[in-house]
């Protein structure tokens, strides 16, 4: 198997599903001419043509609300937002059309829309935020945020042949930072299926996106203590993959919930509830949440490093809930 | 800018009959349909569109069935236009399950996708984007189908409004953008908050788009106005807007009286009324009478029929709460 990295992982989901249906087109800023801010659809305009790789202005209320009507007539789009933050002014699109289409009139919304969301690259506060949280709380949506470039290819394809809005985040930290073998045969990853990517019996970590790799380091660290973590990808975040989480959690007893996003709200406020819920007679000690305070995500490098969570603050933690 | 008459168009309405029952159709279902909220058989509110039929009428005569309309949530008149039967559209203000969104929307969100109605939509401007995307499908797919957008003047103000226009023009979209412009946001005139008098028709020209303001109440006007633009989308000429001038009698939503109009508008408007002033130009040149007679009792036996229908009709299963949330049909959130 070939390795790639996260972004070729993208890249290269999307270019096999515009290979294979002729339906599924790109439309966003800088995607055509120039290939992207990030380069994620470098070569794409030249392989497709202008038609299936369309540069638009910068209007996202106009790229996603045109993304819809035509996902209404069966094409399946793919909107870009350049940087996730972005989606921000597309909001109504999303939350209003998209969302509730389905639900109100009958009208089926095959579409994708991925913006590059998270930290670590002083972006500051406008190029850095996390905001799945956002959709994740609208019915109507689906949320995936992949970690590993097999996820995100496989990913990337079943939204693209679902046949509702998803939202694709990918973590922009990660684009050429990791790299791994993905299959070159067909393959797709289930929406709505968690990944168990360390397994362990003393704690559970449920996390997603980049944090996963923070988990992963801290877990290691853990385990040279005598702590055998298991690491949850819960890689959708809507809908949430219920059964994983809970399996999980009873055989630990132990539940340790890592967001990037800020922690008030968020997604792993609703993780631990379900926990908390459903899993009450299993655990030893209470839910804990490691996440970003509740401020913008800051510019300047201290400052970031002090925003973002990472395996010294996932494993800090994880000591004191062993400790129960 | 100019406003366009049916002299001024030079253009033959092919059923002129047929374009009056199409608004006394709208005028009769919406009568009935205030009356039976007085009575509480229709909840929450309604936007009525009396007094704003000649624009639906006209624009949806302009079209062929399988063209392309989205609406507004003062749409009943939309949806009616394109042929959507009277007792679905009654059964969803009923919010039956027979209704034409199952009871799921009500008044705001009518659809028949079988006439080519893609929605209505309350949250005002939004669709406009969407009417992109439908044309771009249209002409991605080699059709010639146009799509017709309805919005009010207050759709004017807001972003995607103006993003739509651009993407319209840009892409040479077969969209047509029909503004109808009743003078009245929602309880605050258009023009004490527009840099315009136009609200839709002077920022066309920023946009490199044509625009043409008709006079909404006279049918045949629209008509006119509106075949040319069609014609000329479907011909791959690209996009245009027209801005109707028009007025609605009720206030903005059931419960306002509208009080905040001045004292005698409204009557000079209600002597213009669109339909009684087609009725009167159709006597004096010697329409079919006879035969428009006969439309008239059938609308209003299919109101009567849509009524009796909807009060009849189920109500939804309290289990449908959950389906269709996705189009996978999945009732559950969690997997």
């Amino acid at each position: 198997m070939p390795e790639v990295t996260y972004l070729e992982a993208v890249r290269d989901g999307m270019r096999e599903e515009m290979r294979r249906d002729e339906s599924v087109y790109i439309l966003g800023e800088d995607v055509g001419v120039y290939g992207g801010a990030f380069k994620v659809t470098a070569g794409f305009q030249e392989e497709f043509g202008e038609s299936r790789v369309i540069d638009t202005p910068l209007s996202e209320s106009a790229i996603v609300g045109a993304a819809i009507g035509s996902a209404l007539l069966g094409q399946r789009p793919i909107a870009e937002m350049q940087f996730a933050d972005f989606i921000a002014c597309a909001f109504d699109q999303i939350v209003n059309m998209a969302a509730k289409l389905h639900y109100r009139n009958g009208m089926a919304v095959p579409m994708v829309i991925r913006g590059p969301s998270g930290a670590g690259t002083h972006g500051g506060p406008f190029h850095s935020q996390s905001p799945e949280g956002w959709f994740a709380h609208t019915p109507g949506l689906k949320v995936v945020v992949p970690s590993t470039p097999y996820d995100a290819k496989g990913l990337m394809k079943a939204a693209v042949r679902d046949d509702d809005p998803v939202i694709y985040f990918e973590h922009k930290f990660l684009y050429r930072r990791i790299k791994s073998e993905v299959p070159e045969e067909d393959y797709t990853v289930p929406i709505g299926k968690a990944d168990v990517k360390r397994s362990g019996e003393d704690m559970s970590i449920l996390t997603y996106g980049a944090m996963v790799h923070q988990s992963l380091t801290a877990a290691e660290q853990l385990a040279g203590e005598g702590v055998d973590m298991e690491v949850v990808d819960l890689r959708t975040i809507l809908p949430l993959d219920r059964t994983a989480i809970l399996d999980s959690v009873k055989k630990t007893g132990k539940a340790l919930v890592v967001t990037e996003d800020t922690l008030s709200y968020g997604v792993g406020a609703e993780v631990a509830a379900i926990i908390s819920q459903d899993a009450f007679e299993y655990l030893d000690g209470p839910v804990t949440r490691v996440a970003a305070p509740d401020t913008p995500v800051p510019y300047a490098p201290p400052l970031e490093d002090a925003f973002l969570p990472n395996a010294e603050k996932i494993a800090a933690a994880a000591r004191q809930l062993a400790a129960y | 800018m100019t406003v366009e008459t049916p002299e001024r168009a030079g253009i033959n309405v092919p059923d002129r009959e047929g374009l009056y029952a199409s608004m006394f159709r709208m005028r009769r279902f919406e009568e009935r349909a205030y009356e039976l909220f007085l009575q509480n058989h229709i909840h929450g509110t309604m936007h009525l569109g009396l007094g704003q039929e000649a624009v639906a009428a006209g624009v949806a005569a302009a079209l062929r069935p399988d063209d392309y309309s989205l609406g507004t949530y003062r749409g009943h008149n939309h949806i009616i236009a394109r042929g959507a039967p009277l007792d679905r559209v009654m059964a969803e203000l009923f919010g039956r399950a027979t209704g034409l969104c199952k009871g799921k929307g009500g008044s705001m969100h009518l659809t028949s996708v079988d006439h080519g109605a893609y929605g209505s939509y309350a949250i005002v401007g939004a669709h406009l984007p969407i009417a992109c995307g439908i044309a771009w499908s249209s002409k991605v797919r080699g059709t010639d189908q146009v799509t017709v957008c309805f919005f009010g003047d207050g759709a004017t103000n807001i972003g995607a409004f103006h993003e739509a226009l651009n993407l319209a023009v840009v892409w040479r979209l077969p969209v047509v953008f029909v503004c109808e412009n009743n003078l009245y946001m929602e309880f605050t005139p258009i023009g004490s908050v527009t840099a315009v008098v136009h609200p839709a028709g002077d920022r066309a020209p920023a946009y490199s788009l044509p625009s043409v303001v008709v006079d909404g109440n006279d049918v045949e006007a629209v008509y006119g106005a509106t075949a040319p633009a069609v014609a000329a989308a479907r011909a791959g000429e690209g996009p245009a807007l027209l801005e109707m001038l028009t007025y609605r009698y009720s206030g903005h939503s059931r419960t306002d009286p509208g009080a905040y109009r001045p004292a005698g508008e409204l009557d000079q408007w209600k002597e213009r009324d669109p339909i009684a002033a087609f009725r009167r130009r159709l006597t004096e040149t010697r329409a079919d009478m006879d035969r428009l007679e006969r439309m008239e009792a059938d609308v209003e036996r299919e109101v009567a029929e849509a009524v009796e229908s909807s009060l009849n009709a189920p109500q939804p299963d309290p289990d449908d709460l959950l389906t269709d949330v996705f189009a996978s049909n999945e009732t559950r959130w969690r997997t």
